[in-house]
């Protein structure tokens, strides 16, 4: 079975120029106006925007052992909903990743279900304990080659391990993502520690918490000359320590995720666990500044921390509510409408910390290219000019834990290609069928 | 008023007019027949996921004196405890007729999401959430204070220009929030004292002033009330103070200090009380201490709280 | 709308001192009497009824205040009504002969929550009931003893009773007919 041919009428690229694109046996193979094909399908693109496929460096895809909330399969139609065609699946499944068996699972139920790149995330430690370093060499070395590896849900605490693990790692030429929360702080913690958790009375997680982690973490790559991520930056203070750290030449990246650029705490004092999420929501102070820091590039990317849940694990009492939102469906709105729309970030800026910068840190081939002649056929197409309210309608994962339901949004994905393929298209997600056999015919 | 959730919630009328009904059903009490027959027909369940004898009890009195029928329902034991959800629980009492649900729960804001669920029709009120509020418990401490201050003419009235010290687990209390609040509404001045471990670090939503030396705050504020907290003894495993010995010496109202008080200030706590910890005997026993009256206007305005929540028309609850 | 006065205050004065003499007559005395005034404007000619029959028999007849609140029938109907003070008198109820004041006698369900009342008190002897004005429509069994003025009424029509004491003026008005 041969892959369609797509030609792409009339988007417009991040520079502003108008272009016809040709994508044919998984690359795109013509750019310029007035282009077609033989038997191709054609896709007018007239007023959206293409951008390259994005890649997300956080997703929780839930699969092994948290099938109720995600599989690979619906995070994947979820991701390519989003506009992504890449995604990293984080390690805290069950059994955890932190074998070569569990990564490899992992990544050829993302090649057959053939909606993105399933990239799986190594675990640093076995079974996320924080103590014992996990086989990163045989994940690394495997048909997954694992390249980030990350414990997140929990912090790697122990400063010995850490600094192990930013050495070892660097020997297999794989960077460290961290959840910088320093567990002894943050003992049963529920919410952004301040004011606003005095007067709910809940307990509170205090920004110290994160920013020490973070402190210490630089120092510590700087000295064993490693690379560290940090993973969900949700602090003014976080931000500034990083600024230091860059300044003393630091190889440290950074990731922010769309909630944290838009939501704060206030949103807590409904009780409503639709806002429940780790790191939490902070003040408009931090979110302030978390936008700052991802203009001027102290923050390299944006990072979705997709996190689904069932009804069950969300609709109880606060303190029993699992943490987590998803967010794969919703990233580009988001970020259109607290940078974008704002001025602080143009969209050759968003290709950059969403798809050209994270392929990067991931370490990914083929993923966040320009859009041109002879790259990969990885790539989205937009519009910008609509604006809807968002509802489980856009949802294409398996829950419905969104903070913004019922909130209005710029922006919506038209159609997603991934090796060519269309997975998302007039706005839809492809048939999963469809996908899957036209991933199974296209030759690798 | 269709729930009682929290005293943060109420205007200055609508706390004085809890305090006045609960000053009618405080003279039911005197009366040859201690009941009313308003809430007949009327099922009151209280579901408690903490152990609480004492407010359980009291609010159990309050609903049988206003003849409304007292459903039980203890976490510990039954089908919660293996799993069974709040929305499960609560949807089980409603479907049994449940009219008013009284929720003690170990999460803050539990009985916010009970009442904005859907779950349930059920009036709601909170008989203490987490370390959020303790609404009924607050009114009491005002109807006590206002009675030992106004006597017979309290009717109506507030408590302006009150000077309250609040002493003790500032941190963990729902008690202390729910008074902050209240009194503050009610026209009363409210400081807290307490070692810095158990403060929160940022106090400027609760409306209260700080300190950490109680001497001090009694020569400075000369209080009105002051009001003692219970301290827990696990909050000496997490490094809040280091023995009760030196808690008892810093910040317990031991008998020196307590002869140090104006000699009017009244002492109260919400009990159960540590003798010799936060309180001493003197203290405890003397004509000042508002203590066993505590008890008493508690089921007065317990029995104010469900009859302004259960009494009236659908309309009138929302 | 129409509105029209049917007693003034010089009538509600000679109503009042008519009643007490009717009490006086019909109780043989002063000896035993309690007058208890079904807030709020029941209140105010209760303390009325016991000054005059104070001043006439020359004993004191001691009054106080019956609030019907948390006894009526009616409590889900309505949206929740804010009780007033019950204020017995020192001596209690006990063997007491009990007269009732309100000042609009209707479907009689307030006089029910008010003997209910009384019932949770004491045990009195007896209990009378005295009205400023009966405007029928008796939903229950129950009749005044004593009447200021019968004043027959369409359920369509409102009966306003102003007292010096809670209102600005005194009078008692008639509003409305057929079209109100």
């Amino acid at each position: 079975m041969t892959d369609t041919t797509y030609v792409i009428r009339g988007a417009e690229t991040v520079d502003g120029t108008r272009t016809d694109l040709v994508l044919r046996d998984g690359r795109v193979t013509e750019t310029g106006t007035g282009l077609s094909a033989a038997g191709a399908t054609v896709v007018d693109a007239d007023g959206l925007l293409v951008l390259p496929g994005l890649v997300d460096l956080h997703t929780h895809l839930r699969e092994p052992g948290g099938e109720g909330s995600e599989t690979v399969l619906t995070g994947s139609r979820a991701a390519a909903a989003g506009g992504f065609t890449a995604v990293h699946a984080m390690a805290n499944s069950s059994p955890v990743a932190d074998t070569a068996g569990v990564v490899e699972q992992v990544q050829a139920l993302g090649e057959r279900a053939g909606y993105v790149e399933v990239r799986p995330v190594g675990a640093v430690s076995q079974g996320l304990q924080g103590t014992h370093l996990s086989e990163i060499g045989a994940m690394a070395r495997s048909r997954a080659a694992v390249r980030v590896f990350s414990d997140d849900g929990s912090c790697v605490a122990d400063p010995l391990l850490m600094r192990r693990a930013l050495e070892y790692v660097k020997g297999f030429g794989g960077v460290l993502a961290q959840h910088a929360q320093e567990p002894r702080l943050t003992v049963g913690a529920q919410m952004h520690e301040g004011a606003l958790s005095t007067e709910l009375g809940l307990a509170g997680w205090p920004a110290v918490a994160e920013e020490a982690i973070i402190a210490r973490d630089v120092l510590l790559a700087d000295h064993v000359g490693a690379r560290l991520h940090v993973c969900h930056v949700s602090t003014a203070g976080s931000v500034e320590v990083l600024r230091w750290a860059r300044s003393r030449g630091v190889d440290v990246t950074a990731e922010v995720t769309p909630h944290h650029l838009l939501l704060t705490e206030d949103l807590v004092a409904s009780y409503d666990s639709r806002y429940k999420v780790n790191p939490p929501l902070r003040r408009q102070e931090d979110v302030d500044a978390l936008r700052a820091a991802l203009a001027d590039g102290t923050i390299d990317v944006v990072a979705t921390d997709h996190a689904p849940h069932t009804s069950e694990a969300k609709c109880c009492e606060w303190d029993a509510a699992a943490n987590g939102m998803v967010g794969l469906e919703s990233a580009l709105p988001v970020v259109q409408a607290t940078m974008v729309d704002t001025g602080l970030l143009d969209w050759a800026d968003v290709a950059r910390v969403l798809s050209t910068t994270p392929a990067r840190i991931g370490r990914v081939v083929g993923q966040g290219q320009p859009v041109a002649e002879g790259g990969p056929a990885e790539l989205t197409l937009y519009d910008r000019t609509v604006t809807r309210t968002f509802s489980t309608d856009d949802l294409a994962g398996r829950s419905t834990n969104s903070p913004y339901l019922g909130r209005v949004l710029p922006g919506r994905v038209v159609a997603t290609f991934h090796e060519g393929r269309a997975t998302v298209l007039d706005g839809a997600v492809v048939d999963a069928d469809e996908v899957a056999a036209a991933a199974r015919g296209a030759s690798r | 008023m269709r729930h009682l959730l929290s005293t943060a919630d109420l205007s200055r009328a609508e706390a004085i007019r809890v305090l006045d009904v609960a000053e009618d059903m405080a003279d039911t009490a005197t009366r040859e027949v201690r009941k009313l027959p308003t809430l007949r027909g009327r099922t009151v369940v209280n579901l408690f996921y903490e152990d609480s004898t004492r407010t359980r009890i009291s609010f159990e009195a309050a609903a049988k004196r206003l003849s409304a029928d007292v459903i039980n329902f203890a976490a510990k034991g039954s089908s919660v405890s293996k799993g069974e959800s709040l929305k499960d629980t609560a949807q089980t009492l409603e479907a049994m007729g449940a009219d008013g649900i009284v929720l003690r729960h170990p999460a803050s804001g539990a009985p916010r999401v009970l009442a904005d669920s859907g779950w349930v029709d059920a009036a709601v009120v909170n008989a203490g959430d987490g370390t959020h509020e303790h609404p009924t418990q607050a009114l009491l401490d005002a109807f006590t204070m206002r009675r030992r201050v106004h006597g017979s003419g309290s009717r109506g009235r507030d408590l302006d220009g009150l000077r309250v010290l609040v002493v003790g687990d500032v941190l963990h209390s729902r008690v202390a929030r729910s008074n902050a609040w209240l009194l503050r509404t009610l026209g009363a001045t409210v400081t807290v004292v307490a070692p810095p471990t158990l403060l929160p670090v940022d106090v400027s939503r609760l409306g209260v002033a700080v300190r950490y030396d109680l001497d001090e705050a009694i020569a400075d504020v000369r209080p009105d009330v002051v009001m003692m907290l219970r301290i827990q003894q696990e909050r000496m495993h997490e490094a809040a103070f280091p023995n009760p010995r030196e808690y008892a010496r810093v910040w317990g109202l031991g008998a020196e200090r307590f002869r140090s008080l104006p000699e009017r200030t009244l002492v109260m706590h919400p009990g159960p009380m540590n003798r010799g910890l936060e309180i001493g005997d003197l203290a405890a026993d003397s004509s000042r201490s508002t203590v066993r009256e505590q008890v008493a206007n508690g089921v007065s305005v317990r029995m104010a709280v469900l009859y302004l929540v259960l009494a009236g028309d659908r309309e009138d609850r929302s | 709308m129409s509105t029209r006065t049917v007693l003034s205050q010089a009538d509600i004065a000679r109503a009042l001192t008519r009643i007490a003499h009717e009490v006086l007559e019909a109780n043989k005395g002063p000896e035993g009497l309690v007058v208890l005034g079904i807030p709020t404007r029941g209140v105010v000619l209760a303390e009325r009824l016991a000054a005059t029959l104070s001043s006439i028999s020359g004993v004191d007849v001691p009054v106080g205040a019956l609030d019907v609140t948390m006894y009526r029938d009616d409590i889900r109907r309505h949206p929740t009504r804010t009780p007033q003070p019950t204020t017995l008198p020192s001596g209690g109820i006990d063997g007491a002969t009990v007269v009732l004041v309100d000042d609009v006698l209707y479907s009689g369900r307030t006089i029910r929550s008010a003997l209910d009342a009384l019932g949770d008190h004491g045990r009195p002897r007896a209990v009378r009931l005295a009205v400023l004005v009966d405007r029928g429509h008796r939903e229950l069994p129950i009749r005044a003893d004593f009447v200021g003025k019968n004043l027959p009424t369409s359920a369509a029509e409102r009966i306003f009773v102003r007292l010096h004491g809670v209102d600005d003026d005194e009078l008692v008005a008639i509003e409305g007919g057929a079209d109100s």
